[in-house]
C-alpha cells in the first residue's frame, strides 16, 4: 500500500487536496530506549503535479510532524483531473500516488 | 580578486548556475540548490538564517497574511497546526520558520500560477517562540509573526 493518501474535493471553482503521509520524520535528535540517538530520516522534498504539471514543491526537514499533512488550494480543476503527489526523503526512499478529483 | 582567467570563468559559470536554479524555485532541484538547501536546514542561529535565506531584503509587515488554526498555547510541541492563507497575489514561495527551534527553518511552499496562496501543515516545536511565515508575492517579502506558548517540547533531547 502507498504511504500517501489523497483526498481530494472541488467546491466553489476550487478544488482542495488534502493528503497524509505515512513517514517517521525522525530529526536526529530523539533518542531510543538505549539512550542512542536515533538517525534522521525525514522527507526532505514533497512536490504536487495537476495533469503532470507541478503545482507546488516542498522543501523540508525534520521539523514537520510525523506523519506529515498538508493542505493546498488548486485553483479551478476539474472532476476527473489526475492529482499525483511524490515525496523523496533523505535516504533517497522515494514514494508516489495518484488519484482524480472528486 | 581572481588570480587566474580560468578561475575568473569558473566562477561567473557558477554564479549563473546558482541564479538560475534560484529563479526556478518550481523545477526540481539541482545539486547545487540541494546543496544550499542542506545548509538552510542545518542552520541553528535564526539572524543568520535569514540572512542566507534573503539577501537584502526588507520584509513588510503584513495583515493580509491570515493564520487559522495556530494556537496560542500549544499541548503537544511535536504536533503544531497551522493554516496560512493570504489575500495577497501572485504569491510565489511561502516559508515557515520557528526562531527558537533548533533548526529554526521548518518548511517551504514553491506554488505556480495555478495555486490559491494557502497551506495547512503540522511542525513541531522544541519551546515557547514566535512563528514566522515569510511570503514572497510579486518580489515583495511579507512577513507575519505569532508567539505561541508550549508546554511540551517536540523535538527530543
Amino acid at each position: 500500500m502507498s504511504s500517501i493518501k489523497i483526498r481530494t474535493k472541488y467546491f466553489e471553482g476550487q478544488t482542495q487536496i488534502r493528503t497524509l503521509i505515512t513517514h517517521p520524520m525522525e530529526n536526529g535528535r530523539n533518542k531510543d530506549d538505549n539512550g542512542q540517538f536515533i538517525p534522521a530520516h525525514h522527507i526532505i522534498e514533497l512536490w504536487v503535479d495537476h495533469k503532470k504539471i507541478k503545482v507546488v514543491r516542498c522543501n523540508m526537514a525534520g521539523s514537520i510532524s510525523r506523519n506529515p499533512y498538508f493542505d493546498f488550494l488548486l485553483k479551478g480543476g476539474e472532476i476527473g483531473d489526475e492529482i499525483t503527489i511524490s515525496w523523496i526523503d533523505n535516504l533517497g526512499k522515494t514514494d508516489t500516488n495518484s488519484t482524480l478529483i472528486k | 580578486m581572481f588570480k587566474s582567467r580560468r578561475k575568473f570563468i569558473k566562477s561567473i559559470v557558477s554564479l549563473t548556475a546558482y541564479s538560475l536554479t534560484m529563479a526556478s524555485g518550481l523545477l526540481h532541484s539541482s545539486l547545487v540548490h540541494a546543496q544550499w538547501l542542506n545548509e538552510s536546514f542545518k542552520a541553528t542561529n535564526y539572524e543568520q538564517l535569514l540572512q542566507h535565506l534573503f539577501v537584502d531584503v526588507e520584509f513588510i509587515d503584513s495583515r493580509k497574511i491570515k493564520f487559522q488554526r495556530l494556537p496560542r498555547v500549544a499541548e503537544n510541541g511535536a504536533v503544531v497546526p497551522i493554516k496560512i492563507t493570504s489575500s495577497l497575489e501572485n504569491v510565489s514561495k511561502i516559508s515557515l520558520l520557528v526562531e527558537k527551534n533548533p533548526h529554526p527553518l521548518i518548511a517551504e511552499f514553491y506554488f505556480s500560477a495555478k495555486m490559491e496562496p494557502s497551506v495547512t501543515a503540522r511542525f513541531k516545536m522544541a519551546e515557547a517562540s514566535a512563528v514566522i511565515v515569510i511570503i514572497e508575492a510579486d518580489g515583495k517579502f511579507y512577513r507575519k509573526s505569532k508567539y505561541v506558548k508550549v508546554t511540551v517540547g517536540g523535538c527530543g533531547g
